[in-house]
């Protein structure tokens, strides 16, 4: 729960980051874990959760997908995957569940950006934006309020920093590193927040 | 009733008031009316307590390792303890997989030693197999399955895995509950957070090769001097390209008493100028 992930759908795009820590017990293991997996060429999951869960879940349904293009000779839609997922998700939830949450970013010619929310509980929605974790108390309220559907892309990586900069200032538990990535018509790739903006944001708050 | 006879007979040790009375205490079986069950039985080293001894075996332990620019150090102390108890202090902790790839171990001694020795069964199929040896990332990967798809059951393991291969120095941190963690710096057990304060500080990537056992061997030593599940000797390896060697094996008790030698030198030192 101490992990955060967060995702916004801008104009033709959509951002998804994710705090890059891996804490055992009292100690912070690493701070450059990646959580966001590259499912294929325009799909991004971002997922929280327990130790060991959260890595088979995700690459048992990343193989799963590309297994899918090998029979089908085409990819699952952004749509297509979510279900799939949340499928896997429910099946399993009264077997040995696992203790994942997710938000799974694609990008599709006829449709433009989507981002899914699913939750542990194999619950899932179609969102504007989403967030998981203790981070996301903080971040809920920022988004419903900057948040849009028209954003570019710098607007985004604005909101972004706001987020990143309210969760650094206010959750006890430390989340010094968060990884971006975005996926749009280009594929995905991995952006770098603007640390100097992100001070700036929280210099302005230390100093209310 | 066929089997009267049967009931006769529990019946008769039933009867035995004072073997009952004795044995009142590990008789916790539940017993249902017409149902008699032998007062011979004796569950005292079922599941219930013997989990629980299993658990407190967990990671009373320092090791260590992190990747430099010459290669790997692996430093490991040696103590097994079972509670207030030290079963031995001198335990092998470094488990060597082939002569590329060094397992560490945490947690049960038993566990580790098994499962690392059947990895090392696999990397050597592994090899006969495709030709090649395999990389840590894979072995790891194989090691990490294996710690997942027995989540739950009561497994215990705390290693690090390390080798050189194709693509250079590596090293993973593999846990019991599926966790598996690339890094250049890990310490795990009881002592870690001892070991990490001393690591931490003193590394840079530029190091030497006796500079980089040295800062090893100091943090474990520096951990078994405040963790008192720690001890014993003090192992260290070093992994090149051309595989792993043993650099060192040394009583921490002596490192304790030249650690201390050298800082009242230091002091003189300080005061003479």
């Amino acid at each position: 729960m101490s992990d955060c992930v967060i995702g916004i759908v801008g104009k033709d795009y959509v951002l998804l980051a994710a705090d890059a820590t891996a804490a055992f017990s009292i100690i912070l293991m690493k701070d450059n874990e990646d959580k966001i997996l590259k499912l294929d060429d325009n799909k991004l999951l971002a997922a929280s959760g327990e130790a060991g869960d959260r890595v088979q879940f995700t690459e048992y349904i990343q193989k799963n997908l590309s297994l899918y293009k090998f029979r089908n000779d085409r990819a699952l839609s952004t749509h297509g995957a979510a279900h799939f997922l949340r499928g896997e998700l429910a099946t399993a939830l009264r077997k040995n569940p696992y203790q994942v949450n997710m938000l799974l970013a694609g990008y599709d010619k006829e449709i433009g950006g989507s981002l899914y929310y699913v939750d542990y509980l194999a619950s899932m929605q179609k969102v504007p934006f989403g967030a998981h974790g203790y981070g996301s108390y903080f971040v809920w309220s920022i988004l419903d309020k900057y948040a849009h559907l028209d954003m570019d892309l710098d607007e985004g990586i604005d909101v972004l920093n706001k987020c990143i900069a309210e969760v650094q200032k206010r959750l006890l538990l430390s989340t010094p590193r968060f990884i971006v990535k975005v996926v749009d018509k280009n594929g995905t790739r991995e952006v770098s927040l603007d640390n100097s903006e992100r001070a700036k944001i929280q210099q302005d708050k230390m100093d209310a | 009733m066929s089997l009267s006879f049967l009931d006769k007979s529990y019946n008769a040790f039933h009867d035995d008031q004072s073997f009952e009375e004795a044995n009142s205490n590990t008789l916790t079986l539940y017993k249902e009316p017409g149902l008699v069950v032998p007062p011979t039985f004796n569950n005292a080293g079922f599941r219930d307590q013997s989990h629980e001894i299993a658990k407190k075996f967990a990671k009373g332990t320092t090791t260590l390792g992190f990747v430099f620019n010459k290669g790997i150090v692996i430093a490991v102390d040696s103590r097994a303890s079972m509670g207030n108890y030290i079963s031995s202090q001198n335990v092998k902790k470094v488990i060597e997989i082939n002569p590329y790839l060094l397992g560490t171990m945490a947690g049960g001694a038993a566990d580790c030693q098994f499962w690392e020795r059947y990895l090392g069964m696999q990397c050597r199929l592994y090899e006969l197999r495709n030709k090649r040896r395999i990389t840590v990332s894979a072995a790891s990967k194989l090691l990490v399955n294996i710690m997942y798809s027995y989540k739950g059951y009561g497994l215990s393991m705390g290693t690090m895995v390390a080798g050189w291969d194709h693509t250079g120095p590596n090293l993973f941190m593999v846990d019991n509950d599926g966790t598996r963690l690339k890094g250049n710096r890990f310490s795990v057990g009881s002592g870690s957070m001892f070991a990490y304060g001393v690591l931490d500080s003193g590394y840079r990537p530029d190091l030497t090769e006796e500079q980089a056992c040295e800062l090893g061997r100091r943090a474990i030593y520096h951990a078994t001097h405040r963790d008192s599940m720690s001890g014993g000797i003090i192992n260290v390896y070093l992994i090149r390209e051309d595989g792993w060697h043993k650099i060192s094996s040394t009583d921490m008790d002596h490192l304790h008493w030249n650690y201390v030698e050298d800082k009242k030198k230091e002091i003189a030192d300080r005061n003479k100028l």
